[in-house]
């Protein structure tokens, strides 16, 4: 990439996650998503003549949360705003959001670069509502006859996560929005459903010569819900940028939108982004007061984060790839930390899991959540094949079974005599069996040639269809031979 | 009796003795607003046919013996800044001309669940912005002491109708003295409550850190009966405070002996109509003379208060009225895009006062300015509310003037500021949040003059109790000709 060579990217991004309660942050209207147009509206998130704000409590919970779960430094005092500009899925002209006296700030998140670890600092995080949705009747708004509004989505408290310019290159951006996002999965803060719109970004970048100390000119894209998509943003923005720097021109600090399916940013125009948000206090609601008691409440609340949690693993004798593996997805990390309950060796249930089990899932579709085979069950089966009662390999057809059927492991052994055999009497006979039949190789053996011994115990374990202990069979074989 | 010259609690006796029935009353009202309201236009909206049904809803109430509360079939009505559902709630204004909200104010609940009685919605200045009711967008409300003269504003019709006696009493909204001036200049006694005391849910929104929903009534019992009827917490309006109202009614009788009153050195300038100080300075020698110690105090911050307030009203509002945008309600004027519409529905929609406000506001919010305009007003707010608090250590509470003169003629007055010059004795009252009073006490040039008692955060009860002895005393006891049609 040409930007490479010559200039390095700086790099600050917006994150805007719709925060999961289960109504709106000024109105007890629902959150849920994909309901018909306006059906879950009110007076209140209509923004009717009269109505006033009640702030839901349950949304400063969760936005202390986020603050704790990023490292930020909780407002003792903070208070709301309004933003105000005219557009039709704002019902009241104005949105209602946090500015000077965000709730959270000073945070930093952690990233693993190709140099080591690496801090991204997160400047603030404040609440704020979501607006409405234009449905458009033609494919974009400027080739549409008309638009619809549906105000569902209106009044659902978002949580907006400032980021430090501290990204150098479009990895570090994907690193450290995976990272966010993770933490904000795992706390509980959002859903993050990026293809229902719940996690939003805007993308603040510029280039400079490598080794230069100062700032470029930046230009803020919008309109990005889908990590590939900042990605292919990034990447698209820097080889402009540079080419515009290469021409001896300047970029001119702007704000652009993300064409999804030309995959090009594009500049607003002018008169769009002219915009003086006229911030003020929002006077329907009292300034926000947060005790350290309820800051410290939150703070018991939150669940193990991935960071602790890919430390602990470790610790338990995963390896750093396995553990940052079962992290990665808080599904896949709730699975296994429910397993692991059940007792089973750590390692070898890892393995099952990310090997075994995912790529059943990958191959028969399906998410771990409605998986048939359930943790204390998996944990089941890594038990039998540890104690040796069924080889590996009948494991694995095991393992089919149960994801085919969700039966335990244990009943399906049982009721198919897939059981191992380390009987003594019941595998003697199938030995004497096997050297009456092949008096060659037992005088082969005899006769010193070691590899005739392999040959034998494969005879017993064809005989038993694979059951038969293969160390019990090497150890009575020797000693019938012997 | 004429019934229209009966108090609430007269009219109360009336319906639980059995010698009128709510529906008889109601009739009465809706006759005597055929008759006498032409000559006011209080009123905006008339709604008999749901008036006769509360009325008879009040009857069966009555008539089953169970226990009835003091306003179980009487008859009210509303500013129309305060939404009830189904009935158009105009605000004076033509952008919401055909609006009809589907709720209902947390006040009009209290009082509809109180047996109240709505006969219909009263004239305002368009968005509760004006002091004549004037800027009506629909048409102008007269006094009922002489119909040439303006009732006073915002809300001018809410005074008028219960000057006129076309309703025993009325709500009305205050923002700057809203209530308290058309009050005075009507001769009723209005009350601006305590910011908080009273739920804001449901009345239209002026500015949202000023406006306050009150009484006007023709006697300060019945102000105290209405205000106790309204006020108290409200979870749909996080600025109403948690705490129960105090109680207003038991204590009334208590008179001022002893009590503390102070006179504001800078409200007695060369502005003051002779006629108004005349009635002002009368009544501090009357409450002296009830027993009460009356002496000057300073609010220094006084002079700032006008601009501070036309700062900050302006700017609220600007944000309050952004919705009007003929997207989703209101009056949507055709145009050929988004934008367009957006200006077409709000020049349609807005008058001229609205318009001015709305863009005093918006340049007072605006980036550079921001500093110099909206936030010094703010720290001029703090100021003036230490002033009060300062004479509040050793007063118990503060006598002026309500305006500087009495009722002004229809159309005298054209400059804007000259008309918000009238209101620097009631802004400062809402800049600190306070209760203030205005209770008629004199005459000049034969209309009534009012003055106005505040007192402390939540001092409502200490109001009442010395406006009620001065009642009482026999301070003002005229009524315009209107109210004696019959």
């Amino acid at each position: 990439m040409a930007c490479d060579d010559k200039y390095e990217m700086v790099c600050g991004i917006e994150t805007h996650v719709e925060m999961a309660t289960k109504t709106k942050i000024f109105c007890a209207c629902s959150t849920e998503f994909g309901a018909e147009q306006n059906t879950h509206v009110c007076p209140v998130c209509l923004g009717l003549p009269g109505v006033l704000p009640v702030l839901n409590r349950e949304a400063v919970n969760i936005a202390i949360k986020a603050g704790l779960a990023l490292n930020c430094q909780v407002a003792s005092f903070s208070k709301f705003d309004r933003k105000n500009y005219y557009y039709p899925d704002l019902p009241k002209n104005y949105q209602t959001s946090q500015y000077d006296l965000p709730i959270a700030a000073h945070g930093w998140v952690e990233i693993t670069t190709a140099e080591g670890p690496k801090k991204i600092g997160v400047t603030r995080a404040h609440m704020e509502e979501d607006a409405g949705k234009l449905v458009h009747s033609g494919e974009t708004i400027t080739s549409s006859a008309w638009s619809d509004v549906d105000y569902n989505r209106a009044g659902v408290p978002l949580l907006e996560i400032v980021s430090e310019p501290d990204m150098r290159s479009a990895d570090e951006a994907l690193a450290y929005l995976t990272a966010l996002v993770r933490i904000l999965d795992y706390a509980g803060v959002s859903d993050c459903k990026m293809e229902q719109g719940s996690v939003r970004f805007d993308v603040n970048m510029s280039l400079r010569p490598h080794g230069s100390g100062e700032l470029g000119v930046r230009t803020e894209t919008k309109n990005l819900n889908s990590l590939s998509a900042v990605r292919r943003c990034l990447e698209y923005e820097a080889r402009r940028q540079a080419e515009v720097l290469d021409g001896g021109g300047r970029v001119v600090q702007e704000t652009r939108t993300w064409d999804e399916g030309r995959g090009v940013t594009v500049a607003l125009r002018v008169k769009e982004e002219a915009h003086d948000y006229r911030y003020f206090p929002e006077p329907d609601l009292m300034p926000l007061k947060i005790s350290p008691a309820w800051i410290e409440a939150m703070r018991r609340s939150l669940p193990e984060l991935p960071d602790a949690k890919r430390e602990r693993l470790i610790k338990l004798g995963l390896s750093p790839y396995d553990a940052g593996v079962i992290v990665a997805a808080k599904e896949l990390a709730r699975y296994f930390d429910e397993a692991l309950q059940c007792g089973p060796d750590v390692k070898m249930l890892a393995n099952w899991l990310t090997s075994e089990l995912y790529g059943l899932l990958n191959a028969q579709g399906g998410s771990l959540a409605d998986c048939r085979v359930r943790p204390p069950q998996l944990a089941a089966l890594v038990k039998l094949i540890k104690q040796g009662t069924i080889s590996g390999k009948t494991g694995k057809a095991v393992l089919e079974t149960m994801f085919s059927t969700g039966r335990d492991p244990e009943t399906i052994v049982r009721e198919e005599g897939l059981g191992q055999i380390s009987d003594t009497a019941a595998l003697a006979a199938a030995v004497d069996e096997v050297l009456a039949r092949n008096p060659k190789s037992a005088e082969d053996y005899r006769g010193g040639k070691e590899q005739a011994l392999g040959f034998l115990v494969g005879q017993v374990m064809r005989a038993t269809q694979g059951r038969a202990n293969p160390a019990l069979v090497n150890q009575l074989l020797k000693e019938k031979l012997g | 009796m004429r019934i229209s010259d009966c108090s609430i609690r007269e009219l109360g006796r009336l319906l639980r003795e059995r010698e009128l029935s709510a529906a008889e009353l109601t009739e009465h009202y809706l006759e005597r607003i055929e008759r006498v309201d032409p000559a006011t236009r209080a009123y905006i909206t008339v709604l008999p046919e749901e008036a006769r049904a509360r009325a008879r809803t009040a009857d069966a109430a009555l008539a089953s013996g169970e226990e009835i509360g003091p306003l179980t079939g009487i008859p009210t009505a509303l500013k129309d800044n305060l939404c009830l559902a189904g009935a158009p709630t105009t605000c004076a204004s033509a952008m919401l001309a055909d609006f009809r909200p589907p709720y209902t104010a947390a006040v009009a609940e209290k009082l509809l669940r109180a047996g109240a009685v709505v006969l219909g919605k009263l004239n305002m200045d368009e968005f509760a912005m004006g002091s004549s009711t004037e800027y009506s967008a629909f048409f102008p409300t007269h006094n009922p002491w002489d119909p040439a003269r303006v009732p006073g504003g915002s809300s001018g019709g809410s005074a008028a109708a219960v000057a006129a006696g076309t309703a025993p009493y009325a709500i009305g909204s205050d923002t700057g003295g809203s209530i308290r001036q058309p009050a005075a200049f009507c001769g009723v006694v209005g009350l601006k409550p305590t910011y908080g005391a009273v739920s804001r849910y449901g009345l239209i929104a002026f500015a949202s850190s000023l406006d306050q929903i009150g009484p006007l009534t023709r006697t300060v019992a019945d102000n105290a009966l209405i205000f106790t009827a309204i006020a108290g917490h409200d979870p749909r309006d996080s600025t109403s405070v948690p705490d129960a109202p105090a109680d207003c009614l038991s204590g009334l009788a208590d008179g001022v002996r002893g009590l503390k009153i102070a006179l504001p050195q800078e409200f007695f300038t060369p502005g003051l109509a002779p006629g108004v100080e005349k009635v002002v300075r009368d009544t501090a020698r009357r409450l002296e003379s009830l027993g009460a110690e009356v002496s000057l105090c300073s609010l220094p911050h006084m002079d700032y208060a006008l601009a501070a307030y036309y700062l900050i009203a302006p700017a609220e509002c600007s944000s309050n009225l952004a919705r009007y945008d003929g997207v989703r309600y209101g009056l949507r004027a055709p145009a050929a895009g988004m934008i367009e519409m957006f200006q077409a529905s709000r020049s349609a929609g807005f008058g001229p006062e609205v318009k001015r406000r709305v863009m005093l506001g918006t340049y007072a919010l605006s980036s550079g300015y921001y500093d110099a305009y909206y936030l010094r007003a703010q720290k001029t707010r703090t100021l003036i509310r230490e002033d009060y608090a300062r004479v509040f250590t050793d007063h118990d509470l503060i006598l002026s003037p309500v305006t500087p003169d009495v009722a002004w003629r229809i159309g005298e007055i054209s400059d804007p500021l000259a008309m918000y010059m009238g209101d620097i004795y009631t802004i400062p009252v809402n800049l600190a949040g306070l209760p203030g009073i205005s209770l008629p006490a004199g005459l000049a040039d034969g209309l009534p003059v009012g003055v106005q008692l505040i007192g402390r955060h939540f001092a409502e009860a200490l109001l009442y109790r010395a406006a009620y002895a001065l009642e009482q005393s026999g301070l003002f006891t005229a009524r315009p000709a209107l109210a004696e049609v019959d």
